[in-house]
């Protein structure tokens, strides 16, 4: 007897998406038979007009590309040119740079596990979650002057330095999250509700994660140790063996699904406020940024002909930029990467065989970020209609290009 | 027909009146109470106790917008069958002293088959809306009446059982009569646990019939954007809120006649007029209570369950309970 499904339809504006997104599904009574992911709703071009601008225009840029990921989009974006230009940080802009990565890691788990308790129904702990994050909003203010845009970083190291009077303040951040860390993880990890809706759902195996080249705590909560902070120490981080962190350190068992992505961001939580404690204890004096005049960076950049490629542990997994200096003011070619385009594809398996009811915290267990992920959308000049290219077109235009460039 | 029939025709009907807009107005105002009581709760200020009547007036001067795939008539109708048959309820109700409008032309059992009726309305308003979320959420909210049915109809038996037992003479299921006689005090130790155990039921059941988290699987508003009354709007939207408010206060003062009929008039020595002012305004406290433990409480605490959750929750565990209770009483009364 062939089943009778039906579709549903979610996105691209639904309440358990913060973004503009379309999901089709196919649905049998409660249970997910098909799964169709549909991006390209935030498309705003942004690489093309970073390739209008001048390096150091496009670090604001680049901050702007999520509100989320402020510091590890520009972060990647200056290692990418530093990797081209072959310019090193001074040590002290190096750690301001991983505190103030760390100070975001803080505020983006905690606004995910807000966001996740919300998408479960359970709006108490969005609340509560959220005036806990606020504190860490206010340290990220008193550090740069704003909340959310931080604009800390240039190519070279850092544009403020990071007084007495604000280490303290970040020692205070730290000594309140650490008083309020045992609730949240009481609230999430003893729950039983919170654990009804999050144990055995949305499993993403290990294999599969590893052929859907899942990054960030999306692939850790599946049991890959990845994680770039470790494997490829850059910064700070070098000095500072940070380890991967799996579900099996709390639980003694990795099973890949919501409850174990909520268990790694926690501990994450707990890792970050280690990391920041230790830059603060080692933050090492001299020089925060490598050239302090901005006209004779740019000068230094515009004689510049390479490639840099730059990469970051972002809260949702590893940010990749790459651009490509032609010894002009613009560079010919910039291209961002980030963590949600490869979990996206970790969707399908997650979903396939859930309920309706599973739909929206499946989904936000990954934490995705749509406005970083849609990197592209191919419109019909003529008609105006969106199209879907295949791997075998994307192919086709590959060749047809290099028979182009290629004389 | 006689003058004096038809005189007291005329006063049941102004009574209807009456009591039906004393119920909209004051389900409205406890709504107002719970969304304050639950944003006190959740660390927020909250809005203002008024803030459910504005919201009725601006969706009442809204556009009422009709989709294109629903049945116009039906898709109407279902908000009017929703609100007129939770207001029915009320004249059944008795209010301290008060006895219920229409006492003695119904009981508790009827009250259950009315219960079931503005989900019903709401069903068959979420299957014409044509809208795959609203099916999904009427098809949850079918499940779930099928689930909370059995404890809630075991804990009205076992009372009007033990009642029956007690007061052979009167007519058990009557609300007047559950409301003249606690069970608390008709029965012995073990009825006492029985007793206990069927108020714990019937409280797990309220926020379900009130489709409140950690119940709320038909209207789920992640999920399904509001489930079964995601096409609805302006009139129609407000009418609903109305049946809520309503169903609200039915639900409450169902616990409350069931489990805590006290009044306390007695206490001051008062009679008359002002005896029934104090009751009637003590039963109103009560209700608050009531809805603080049974709805809003729970539903700041806990997440909201899958539809198989919810429908396990009801069928396992709170029908043994219910049942384990009716055992209880049962055995109290074998034994004493």
């Amino acid at each position: 007897m062939s089943k009778m499904t039906y579709s549903v339809p979610i996105g691209p504006v639904h309440p358990s998406l913060k973004e503009p997104m379309t999901f089709n599904f196919k649905i049998y009574g409660e249970h997910i038979e098909e799964v169709c992911l549909a991006p390209g709703d935030n498309h705003r071009g942004i690489e093309f007009m970073g390739m209008q601008r001048n390096p150091v225009q496009i670090i604001y840029l680049a901050e702007r590309i999520c509100g989320i990921c402020s510091a590890s989009h520009p972060f990647a974006f200056c290692k990418a040119v530093e990797n081209a230009a072959g310019i090193e940080v001074p040590e002290r802009g190096q750690y301001i740079r991983v505190i103030i990565a760390e100070l975001e890691r803080i505020h983006s788990h905690i606004l995910w596990a807000g966001v996740a308790a919300h998408e479960l129904g359970f709006d108490s702990v969005l609340y509560l979650s959220w005036k806990a994050r606020e504190v860490v909003l206010d340290t990220l203010e008193i550090l740069s002057g704003n909340r959310i845009n931080y604009g800390i970083f240039m190519i070279g190291g850092v544009r403020r330095d990071i007084s007495t009077e604000q280490v303290s303040a970040i020692r205070k951040t730290i000594n309140y999250y650490r008083e309020v860390y045992g609730k949240i993880e009481d609230i999430f990890l003893n729950d039983p509700t919170i654990a009804l809706r999050t144990k055995k759902v949305g499993i993403l195996t290990e294999e599969d994660a590893l052929r859907l080249c899942a990054v960030g705590p999306t692939a850790r909560a599946s049991g890959i140790k990845k994680d770039v902070r470790q494997d490829q120490p850059y910064s700070a981080y070098a000095d500072l063996k940070v380890k991967a962190i799996t579900p099996d350190v709390f639980t003694g068992e990795v099973n890949g699904d919501v409850y174990d992505r909520i268990v790694v961001r926690l501990l994450e939580l707990v890792q970050s406020l280690e990391i920041i404690e230790q830059c603060l204890d080692n933050l090492p004096s001299g020089e925060i940024v490598a050239e302090k005049k901005l006209v004779k960076l740019l000068n230094q950049l515009k004689r510049v002909k390479g490639r840099g490629v730059g990469r970051h542990e972002a809260p949702r997994g590893e940010c990749i930029h790459s651009v490509k200096l032609e010894e002009a003011e613009t560079p010919e070619v910039w291209k961002a990467r980030a963590p949600t385009y490869n979990n996206l594809m970790t969707w399908v398996p997650m979903l396939l065989g859930q309920q309706i009811a599973d739909i929206p915290i499946v989904i936000a267990s990954i934490d995705p970020c749509i406005a970083c992920m849609d990197r592209v959308t191919i419109l019909n000049k003529d008609t105006g209609q969106k199209n879907v290219l295949t791997k075998k077109d994307l192919h086709e235009l590959s060749v047809q290009k290099t028979r182009r460039i290629t004389p | 027909m006689t003058a004096t029939s038809l005189f007291v025709i005329i006063g049941k009907i102004m009574g209807a009146i009456i009591i039906a807009f004393l119920g909209v107005v004051i389900g409205l105002f406890y709504k107002g109470i719970d969304r304050k009581l639950a944003a006190r709760m959740q660390a927020r200020v909250g809005p203002p106790i008024r803030q459910p009547f504005l919201d009725f007036f601006k969706l009442m001067i809204k556009e009422n917008i009709v989709p294109q795939n629903a049945v116009p008539w039906i898709f109407n109708g279902a908000p009017i069958l929703s609100l007129v048959t939770s207001i029915t309820i009320l004249f059944y109700l008795p209010v301290g002293n008060i006895p219920p409008l229409l006492s003695g032309y119904g009981d508790i059992i009827l009250i259950i088959y009315l219960l079931t009726l503005p989900a019903v309305g709401m069903i068959i308003g979420g299957f014409v809306s044509g809208s795959p979320y609203a099916s999904v959420g009427a098809q949850r909210e079918m499940v779930m009446m099928m689930s909370y049915e059995l404890p809630l109809v075991t804990t009205v038996i076992a009372l009007g059982w033990k009642l029956s037992q007690v007061y052979p003479q009167s007519n058990v299921f009557s609300l007047a009569t559950m409301n003249a006689h606690p069970i608390w005090e008709s029965v012995g130790p073990f009825g006492f646990i029985g007793a206990i155990l069927l108020f714990f039921a019937l409280a797990i059941v309220t926020p379900g019939e009130l489709s409140k988290i950690p119940f709320d699987a038909p209207e789920a508003e992640t999920e399904l954007a509001g489930g079964l009354l995601v096409e609805y709007s302006g009139r129609n939207l407000a009418l609903f809120e109305l049946t809520d408010a309503v169903k609200m206060i039915v639900m409450t003062s169902l616990t409350v006649i069931l489990f805590f009929p006290y009044n306390i008039a007695h206490l001051f020595a008062l009679n008359g007029v002002f005896a029934f002012i104090i009751d009637s305004l003590f039963f109103f406290v009560k209700l608050v209570l009531v809805m603080f433990f049974e709805v809003t409480f729970i539903r700041v605490a806990a997440a909201r369950l899958k539809i198989d959750q919810v429908s396990y929750a009801y069928w396992v565990p709170i029908s043994l309970i219910g049942l384990l209770g009716l055992t209880f009483i049962v055995l109290d009364t074998i034994i004493v």
